[in-house]
């Protein structure tokens, strides 16, 4: 926007404020004007995001329960960490998340950097291939956990064709079996999301100047070496900004999983995310959910500036 | 005199810091998180939230200290 056409908006502002007012602002610091304009955010974000904070941190330590309101609220301290932090199923959903988180990580780091490598050869048709890897990404986890379903039905699924086609194994039933479940959510979590770790690495591997790697040429250094002493070092901080910040979007999962198998079958896929909601809202014990949900919410933010410290460091 | 005086100010100052504080702030949650997903122990998974806790209060204390 051109300055005289700004000039024009605020005097044509100045001309329409009421005398009052204007009169009242006049008199105000800068200081005071900020506040003025970012107390409404902070008045939203208070009651939105701190207030519910604050209120669960104080549900924790109670036996309330929400779909009981005229019941007495007792205070019960620490009782309800305790019998989280010792509860085998708590521990045994954690487990199962736990499998999830690490298997996403290993298989998507590898594939994202592998893609990345590739892509970044700048081959004829790169640019279009990588508008294709990065389709799955920008699809709603609601609708891909909805259509795999689709494609897992044993009968008609055309994964299970796949399988059946190279490794002769009849109809497969994935979200069915208790041992493969597991791995039906972290197939569609690796499908959906590699290309996010890839675009990250492509990033990495951009940044890269080519001097580096004429130097490497000179010094004889073979592709291994090249790969080893040039490329992974620069590309290691976005691989691990990349790691964290999906790691920490899959520890808290839900939508996808749900979609895809409730949590089953049996508990074979119930997510610490999951198992919380049925908790809060099928059990209706808000005070031993309020206490799960902090649990999880201090080991997010403790990740969470790990997040910011690596993202520091990739900054500088 | 006066650089005699801010002697043993400045050797406490040097303890403190953000550095090498903020990585054993960063070791301490990285451990919770392991002790709260591991499937070995149910000692360590009861004291991981502990862990996580003192952690990240610890980190953001000390990402308040001088570099």
């Amino acid at each position: 926007m051109a300055v005289g056409t700004i000039d024009r908006i605020a005097e044509r502002a100045a001309r329409i404020t009421p005398f009052g007012a204007a009169n009242r602002m006049r008199g105000l610091s800068d200081r005071a004007i900020a506040w003025i304009f970012i107390m409404p955010s902070i008045l939203i974000l208070l009651a939105i995001n701190i207030f519910p904070l604050l209120w669960t941190v104080y549900l924790s330590f109670t036996n309330y329960r929400a779909n009981q309101p005229g019941r007495p609220v007792q205070w019960i301290g620490t009782a309800n960490y305790e019998r989280i932090l010792s509860s085998g199923d708590i521990w045994g959903y954690l487990q199962v998340t736990a499998h999830f988180v690490v298997w996403t990580m290993l298989i998507q780091v590898a594939l994202g950097l592998g893609l990345a490598l590739l892509i970044n050869r700048g081959f004829k048709t790169s640019s279009f291939w990588t508008t294709v890897i990065l389709i799955p990404m920008m699809l709603s986890p609601a609708v891909v956990g909805t259509f795999w379903t689709y494609l897992y039905q044993p009968q008609t699924g055309i994964f299970s064709y796949i399988i059946d086609v190279f490794a002769n194994v009849g109809a497969v039933d994935m979200i069915g079996s208790i041992h493969l479940a597991p791995w039906a959510i972290v197939i569609v979590d690796t499908w959906m999301w590699t290309p996010y770790i890839m675009l990250l690495c492509l990033a990495g591997l951009r940044s890269i100047p080519a001097y580096l790697y004429e130097a490497a040429e000179i010094d004889r250094a073979n592709g291994l070496q090249k790969f080893w002493y040039v490329t992974l070092p620069r590309v290691l901080p976005f691989l691990m900004l990349a790691v964290l910040f999906r790691g920490i979007e899959n520890f808290k999962m839900f939508d996808m999983v749900v979609e895809l198998t409730s949590g089953g079958p049996g508990s074979a896929t119930e997510l610490a995310s999951i198992n919380l909601k049925r908790e809060a809202f099928e059990s209706w014990r808000t005070g031993y959910s309020s206490a799960y949900a902090v649990i999880l919410f201090v080991t997010v933010f403790g990740l969470g500036n790990i997040y910011v410290k690596a993202l520091n460091r990739v900054k500088s | 005199m006066s650089a005699i005086e801010h002697k043993p100010r400045q050797s406490i100052a040097r303890y403190f810091r953000r550095g090498p504080w903020e990585n054993g702030a960063t070791a301490l949650i990285a451990a919770g998180v392991f002790m709260l997903m591991q499937p070995f122990s149910l000692w360590l998974y009861g004291w991981s939230f502990a862990a996580i806790l003192t952690g990240t209060v610890g980190f953001v204390i000390v990402s308040h200290f001088p570099e």
